[in-house]
C-alpha cells in the first residue's frame, strides 16, 4: 500500500518549525497547494521500489579515504569570525538559548 | 568596440591559448577585452554578480611575467585563458552569495579546489556568476538579485540553474566559464544558450569549495564555445582530491585527446543508443527535429545507431525530488544566522531566543524556491515516511543505474535532447513549479547514477533559438562522449560554415 | 518545589530499576575527525578551526584514520562485533553550538556492534554489561551563558559560542538496558564508566579526563515491578563526574518510586543533574525531540576496516585493566582490600613504577598508600602532581634496607623530598640524618633505660616482651630518633638475658 500523503496546515506548520523557517499564513496556504500537487507526482517512487532492489546513497562506489591524523594551519581567529553578524571577547554571539540539547 | 577586440573575444579558448603562447596577444590585454565585454554587455544580459576586475587582471600580470620568464612551460594548455564561475563556487577574497540574501556579503577566507587549480594554471578569474538560488531553479529566475537574460533573446530565461555562467559565455563576457550541475544546472542552461556544457562523472571534480545543494548529485564541470575547450578544462580543475571523500582516487581521463580525435569526424565503430525515454511527449517538435539530425550526422560519419530502452528513467524525476530537497534540507540547515550571512531578529512581541533568531533569519534570507524545497525534503527524512519516500527513491536510484549499465552493453554513448523546449520567457513557469521541473527531465538520471553527460549546440528551432544535443558515457569514463560531440560539432560546423554563435546578434559589441 | 523523594532502600526493595548508559568519550587524536585541525584543551577561542569544523559553507568533512584505529581498538576491549563497512549518517537538529546543524553520526551501520564489559565491584563479584554499540561522531561548540546570574542558561542574557570544540571526534558507547543490579545499580554504573576510563586510558586513545570534559554520560534509568512491563524512563543527560553518575541514579530511583508510589506518572523527558542542588532537574520536552531525520551523510562513503587491519590492531592491544590488575595483585601477593585502595587511589602505575625501580611492592605500597597519600589529600592534589618520583620512592627503600635510614628517619625524608628540599638523599645530607649504630653510645642509653624502669626489667626478664616497645621509645628519645630500633632490642635482649 503506497504512502499518499496530504499536507494540511498543521503538518506544514510543524514542517516549518523543524526547518526553523518562520513561515508566513500566506506561504502556509501557498505551499499546501504546491507540496500537494508535487507529491502526487513523485510518490510513484514506491510503485518500483521492490524489498529485492539495494539502496543507493551514492552512485559511485567508493571507500572513503582516510587522511593521516597530521595538522595543517588553522583559520585565525579573525579569519573564523570575519563573516559573523555579532562577536565578543573573541566568540560568535547567540540570542538567547532556550531549552537544551 | 575595436573589430580586433570583438574578434579575439569570439575565439574558441584553445584559439585564445595559443595566441597567448604565441605571444600574439598578453593574458592581460586578453582580461581587459573580457572586461570590456562584460561592461558593455552586462546592461542586457545581467550574467554577473560580481566582477573580480582587479584580481583578474593582477592573475593576468602574473601569469604574463610567468611566461616571459620561461616560466610557463609546465603549465596547462589554457594558461593565462580566464573564466567566469558561477557564484556557488568559493573564491577566497571574492563575494560568494549562492544567489542568497541569506550569504550576501559573505568573503570566504578559502578556495575551492577547483579555484585553486584554475590560480595554479595562471588562468584569470573574471567573476562570479548569477545562478538560481542555491542552484535550485531551471531559469535562474529564482535568484534573489537579478535575472539574467538569453543572449539569444533577452526576453528569455537562459535556463538555470546555472543562467549566469551559460549567457556568460554565449554573450562572449568570457570564453570559458565553471557551473554545478546537480539536476541538469550546467546542461539545460547550455541548451537553452548554444553553448557546451559538462557534467562530468560525479566524483570526477572535487567538490571541495562547491557550496552544497545535494551533495550526492552536486558536480562541477566546465561551460564553454566547443567541445575541445570544455575537455580543456576539465582537465584542469579534475582529478583526485583528498580534501573529497566522494573524489575518485584516478587521474583524469585523457579528454582532449578524445575530443581532437572526434575532430577528425569519423566514428566507425561507435554505437550510438537512443534512449527511447528521452523523447517524444513534452519535446518540442523543433528540439526533437535539430536532434534527429543530428542523430543521422553521427550514422554519416559511421557510427551505428541504435535504440535502447531506460524504464526507470521515468521515475528519475520522481526520485530527484525525494533525494534532492532531502540533502537540501540537511545542507542549508548551516545557514543560521549565527556563523557568517544574514541575520534577522524576530519581531518584537516574540522572543529573542536563538531558536527565534534563526527562524526570522531563514524566513526573510530564503526564497520561496528553498522554502518549498526544504520543506519537501524535512517531510522525507522524518521519521513516518522514510521508508517511503527517501528509501524507495534511494532503491528507484539503484534501478536507474542498472538502466545505464543494461544500455551501455549495447551502446559505447547514449543521445538525447539536451533539454525537452528552447528558451522560455520569463515568468511562464515561475507559478507553476511542476512545469519548471520538467525542465531537467532529461539530464536528471544522469545525476541520479553518477554518469557524464554532456550537452553540445545542435543548431536552432523554428523558433529561432538553439537546441542542446545530449551525450551521456559510462561512470568514470568521460572521454568516450567527448570524441562523438566533438565529431557532431565539426560535422555541424561544416554545415553551418562556422560556430553556431556566428549568427548571434551581438549589439552590445557594438556589432 | 521540593519533589518528593522515597528512601532508597524501599525503593529498591519495592522496584526493579533498568538503566542504561550513552557515554561519550573524547578520543585523544591529534587532529579533529572530520578535518585537520589541531585539538588543543584551553587556547583561545576560535582558533582550533578550519573551513570543515567551522561549517562553512562549501567545506566537506574526511575521516580521521586515527580516530578510526582508536574506535576499533575499544571495540576490541569491549568484545564488540566491529564492521568492516560502516557508515556515517547525518543527525539533523539546530542548535548554535553546532556549525552545521546537523551532527555527524553513525545510526544503522555503526563501526562497533554487540559487546560487553565485565566489571569488578568492590566485594570482588562480577557483573556483566552488555553494550549494544560503540560510534564514532564528532563534537559539539561551547556555549557560554552570559548576564544571567550564575553562567546557567535560565535568565541568561545572551550566549557566546566557541566551536575550537567542534568536531573533536567522540565515541558513544551504548549499552543494553542493565537489568538485575537492584540495590547496587548505582554501584554497578560507577563501576562500569571507571571500566571505560580505564580501558580508555590503557589503550592511550583518551586523556579521559572528567573535569575537562573529555568524558561524560547521559543516564537512562526505570522502575517497574517484578514481572509487570518496564516504566518510563527518564534521561539525565551530560552527567560529567563518576559521582554524578552514582547520584543521579540514587535520585531518579528515589523519585520515580515516590511518582510511582503516590499514583503518578514517570515523564519520558530530558533532565539534567544539578551538583548545586544534588538532584536533577527536569528539561523542557522538545516537540521534535527524536525526530532527527537521520540519513547516510552523502559526503562521506563507507567506512571500510579490513579483517586483516583489524587483526593488525589487535596485536597491538595493550592488557587490558582488569587482566592486569589481577596478575599485579598476584606478582606483589597484595590482598584484595590492598589492590582495591592502591587502584582507588590511582596509585597503581606508581606502584608499578617503583617496584621496576627496585622498591619491594610491599615497601612502594606503604609510601604511596601512606606518607604520600596523606600528604596528596591534604594538598587536595592528584599523587602524581607531588614532587615525589617512583625512583625516589625505591631510594628510600633501598636506604632503608641497607640500615641507613630506620622508620622515622625516613618518614622525616619523605616529608623533606614532599616539602621540595630534594632528592632523598639530598635530604637525609641536609638535616644530617644517620641511624645511630654506635655500640658504645647506644648501649650506654640502653643501660640508662634500663635502670631507669626497673619493672620493665623483672617482666622482660620473666620473658614478657610486651614493655620491649617501651625501651626503645626511651632509647629513640635519648639519640633524637636516629637509633637502630633492631639494634637497640638486641642490646635489651642480651642485657636481660644476663
Amino acid at each position: 500500500m503506497d504512502v499518499m500523503p496530504t499536507f494540511t496546515r498543521e503538518e506544514i506548520e510543524h514542517l516549518g518549525d523543524l526547518a526553523r523557517i518562520a513561515l508566513t499564513d500566506e506561504e502556509i496556504e501557498r505551499l499546501k497547494g504546491e507540496l500537494n500537487v508535487i507529491a502526487e507526482s513523485i510518490t510513484k517512487v514506491q510503485e518500483v521500489a521492490g524489498d529485492d532492489v539495494p539502496a543507493t546513497a551514492n552512485p559511485i562506489p567508493l571507500e572513503a579515504y582516510l587522511r593521516p591524523d597530521e595538522a595543517e594551519e588553522p583559520l585565525t581567529q579573525a579569519e573564523a569570525l570575519a563573516g559573523a553578524p555579532a562577536t565578543e571577547a573573541g566568540m560568535f554571539v547567540a540570542p538567547r538559548i532556550l531549552g537544551e540539547e | 568596440m575595436s573589430a580586433a577586440k570583438s574578434e579575439l573575444v569570439k575565439l574558441s579558448a584553445a584559439e585564445m591559448a595559443a595566441k597567448i603562447r604565441a605571444k600574439e596577444v598578453s593574458s592581460r590585454e586578453l582580461v581587459q577585452a573580457q572586461l570590456d565585454v562584460i561592461d558593455a554587455a552586462e546592461p542586457s544580459i545581467d550574467a554577473f554578480l560580481h566582477v573580480s576586475r582587479e584580481e583578474a587582471l593582477q592573475q593576468a600580470d602574473a601569469f604574463d611575467e610567468r611566461l616571459a620568464a620561461g616560466e610557463a612551460d609546465g603549465l596547462p594548455e589554457l594558461a593565462g585563458v580566464p573564466v567566469a564561475v558561477k557564484d556557488m563556487i568559493v573564491t577566497k577574497g571574492i563575494p560568494t552569495t549562492a544567489a542568497s540574501k541569506i550569504l550576501e556579503g559573505w568573503v570566504p577566507p578559502y578556495d575551492a579546489t577547483v579555484i585553486e587549480r584554475l590560480k595554479a594554471a595562471g588562468m584569470p578569474i573574471l567573476g562570479k556568476t548569477n545562478l538560481d538560488e542555491f542552484a535550485q531553479g531551471s531559469s535562474t529566475e529564482h535568484s534573489a538579485f537579478k535575472t539574467t537574460k538569453n543572449p539569444w533573446d533577452t526576453r528569455r530565461v537562459p535556463g538555470g540553474s546555472g543562467g549566469g555562467s551559460a549567457a556568460a559565455v554565449g554573450a562572449f563576457e568570457a570564453p570559458l566559464a565553471l557551473g554545478t550541475d546537480t539536476g541538469g544546472s550546467i546542461r539545460q542552461p547550455s541548451a537553452l544558450t548554444g553553448t557546451v556544457g559538462v557534467k562530468p562523472t560525479y566524483g570526477g571534480v572535487s567538490r571541495y569549495g562547491a557550496i552544497a545543494m545535494a551533495s550526492s548529485l552536486d558536480q562541477i564541470g566546465p561551460v564553454s564555445r566547443s567541445v575541445l575547450d570544455a575537455a580543456l578544462l576539465q582537465e584542469v580543475i579534475g582529478g583526485h582530491d583528498k580534501r573529497d571523500s566522494t573524489s575518485i582516487p584516478k587521474p583524469v581521463p585523457p579528454l582532449a585527446q578524445a575530443a581532437r580525435e572526434g575532430m577528425k569526424m569519423d566514428l566507425k565503430g561507435m554505437k550510438v543508443g537512443l534512449v527511447k525515454e528521452l523523447g517524444g511527449k513534452g519535446y518540442q517538435p523543433g528540439v526533437e527535429a535539430r536532434f534527429n539530425e543530428g542523430v543521422k550526422l553521427l550514422q554519416d560519419m559511421g557510427a551505428e545507431v541504435v535504440e535502447v530502452s531506460c524504464p526507470h528513467f521515468a521515475y528519475a524525476l520522481a526520485a530527484y525530488y525525494i533525494i534532492m530537497p532531502s540533502e537540501v534540507s540537511s545542507n542549508l540547515a548551516r545557514y543560521d544566522g549565527m556563523r557568517y550571512g544574514l541575520r534577522v531578529m524576530p519581531p518584537e512581541g516574540t522572543p529573542q531566543t536563538a531558536a527565534n533568531m534563526m527562524a526570522a533569519t531563514r524566513e526573510a534570507g530564503f526564497g520561496d524556491e528553498v522554502k518549498r524545497r526544504i520543506i519537501l525534503g524535512i517531510y522525507a527524512l522524518s521519521a513516518g515516511y522514510y521508508d517511503a519516500w527517501y528509501g524507495s527513491a534511494q532503491k528507484v536510484r539503484t534501478l536507474i543505474i542498472r538502466d545505464f549499465e543494461e544500455a551501455f552493453k549495447q551502446a559505447d554513448v547514449l543521445v538525447s535532447p539536451g533539454s525537452p523546449t528552447t528558451a522560455f520567457k520569463f515568468g511562464d513557469r515561475m507559478d507553476d513549479p511542476l512545469a519548471m521541473y520538467l525542465s531537467d527531465v532529461a539530464n536528471i538520471p544522469a545525476n541520479m547514477a553518477g554518469t557524464p553527460a554532456m550537452s553540445i549546440p545542435a543548431g536552432l528551432s523554428d523558433d529561432g533559438l538553439p537546441v542542446g544535443f545530449q551525450f551521456f558515457a559510462p561512470q568514470m569514463r568521460d572521454e568516450v562522449m567527448y570524441k562523438p560531440a566533438a565529431a557532431l560539432e565539426a560535422a555541424l560546423q561544416a554545415q553551418w560554415g562556422g560556430p553556431m554563435h556566428k549568427d548571434l546578434k551581438t549589439p552590445w559589441l557594438g556589432e | 518545589m521540593a519533589e518528593q523523594l522515597m528512601k532508597y532502600a524501599d525503593a529498591v526493595a519495592k522496584y526493579e530499576p533498568v538503566f542504561g548508559l550513552e557515554t561519550h568519550v573524547e578520543l585523544s587524536t591529534n587532529t579533529k575527525l572530520f578535518c585537520p585541525a589541531h585539538i588543543e584543551f584551553g587556547g583561545q577561542p576560535n582558533s582550533q578551526l578550519t573551513p570543515v569544523s567551522l561549517g562553512l559553507p562549501g567545506s566537506l568533512p574526511v575521516v580521521n584514520k586515527t580516530a578510526i584505529d582508536y574506535a576499533v581498538k575499544l571495540g576490541l576491549a569491549l568484545h564488540c562485533d566491529i564492521a568492516e563497512w560502516s557508515q556515517f549518517a547525518r543527525k539533523n537538529y539546530f542548535y548554535p553550538d553546532m556549525p552545521r546543524d546537523y551532527q555527524i553520526s553513525q545510526y544503522d551501520k555503526p563501526l562497533n556492534g554487540e559487546g560487553y564489559l565485565d566489571v569488578e565491584l568492590d566485594d570482588g563479584s562480577v557483573f556483566r554489561v552488555d553494550i549494544e554499540r560503540a560510534h564514532v561522531e564528532d563534537d559539539a561548540g561551547k556555549n557560554t551563558h552570559v548576564g544571567g546570574s550564575d553562567g546557567r542558561i535560565e535568565g541568561a542574557d545572551h550566549s557566546l559560542v566557541d566551536y575550537n570544540r567542534a568536531g573533536v571526534p567522540l565515541i558513544e558507547i551504548v549499552t543494553k538496558p542493565i537489568e538485575g543490579a537492584g540495590e547496587r545499580t548505582p554501584e554497578v554504573a560507577g563501576a562500569y564508566v571507571r571500566a571505560i576510563r580505564d580501558i580508555v586510558r590503557a589503550l592511550g586513545i583518551s586523556h579521559a579526563r572528567m573535569e575537562q570534559g573529555n568524558m561524560r554520560a547521559d543516564v537512562n534509568v526505570s522502575l517497574h515491578k517484578k514481572g509487570e512491563p518496564l516504566g518510563t524512563r527518564s534521561e539525565t543527560k551530560n552527567v560529567n563526574t563518576f559521582k554524578g553518575i552514582e547520584k543521579t541514579l540514587t535520585y531518579e530511583i528515589r523519585r520515580q518510586a515516590a511518582l510511582l508510589e503516590a499514583g503518578g506518572e514517570v515523564l519520558q523527558e530530558t533532565r539534567h543533574w544539578d551538583e548545586s542542588k544534588q538532584a536533577t532537574a527536569g528539561g523542557r520536552v522538545k516537540s521534535d525531540a527524536n525526530d532527527y531525520r537521520y540519513f547516510p551523510d552523502p559526503d562521506l562513503v563507507m567506512v571500510h576496516v579490513t579483517r586483516e587491519h583489524i587483526e593488525e590492531l589487535s596485536k597491538q592491544m595493550p592488557e587490558m585493566p582488569r587482566e592486569r590488575r589481577a596478575r599485579l595483585k598476584q606478582e606483589w601477593g597484595f590482598t584484595d582490600l590492598q589492590m582495591r585502595d592502591a587502584v582507588n587511589a590511582d596509585a597503581l602505575d606508581l606502584i608499578q613504577e617503583s617496584v621496576e625501580a627496585g622498591s619491594s611492592p610491599a615497601g612502594a605500597r606503604k609510601w604511596w598508600m601512606g606518607e604520600i597519600s596523606r600528604e596528596a589529600n591534604e594538598r587536595g592534589v592528584s599523587l602524581q602532581e607531588l614532587p615525589i618520583t617512583p625512583q625516589d620512592v625505591a631510594d628510600m627503600e633501598a636506604l632503608i634496607e641497607s640500615g641507613k635510614l630506620n622508620d622515622k628517619l625516613a618518614k622525616q625524608t619523605v616529608s623533606g623530598v614532599l616539602a621540595g628540599e630534594g632528592k632523598p638523599a639530598e635530604v637525609v645530607a641536609k638535616h644530617g640524618y644517620q641511624v645511630v649504630s654506635d655500640d658504645g653510645a647506644l648501649e650506654s642509653a640502653v643501660d640508662e633505660a634500663l635502670k631507669a624502669n626497673p619493672d620493665i626489667v623483672a617482666k622482660l626478664k620473666s620473658g614478657n616482651m610486651k614493655p620491649m616497645g617501651a625501651i626503645i621509645g626511651a632509647v629513640m628519645r635519648a639519640t633524637k630518633g636516629q637509633a637502630d630500633a633492631k639494634a637497640v632490642s638486641k642490646i635489651v635482649m642480651q642485657r636481660v638475658a644476663k
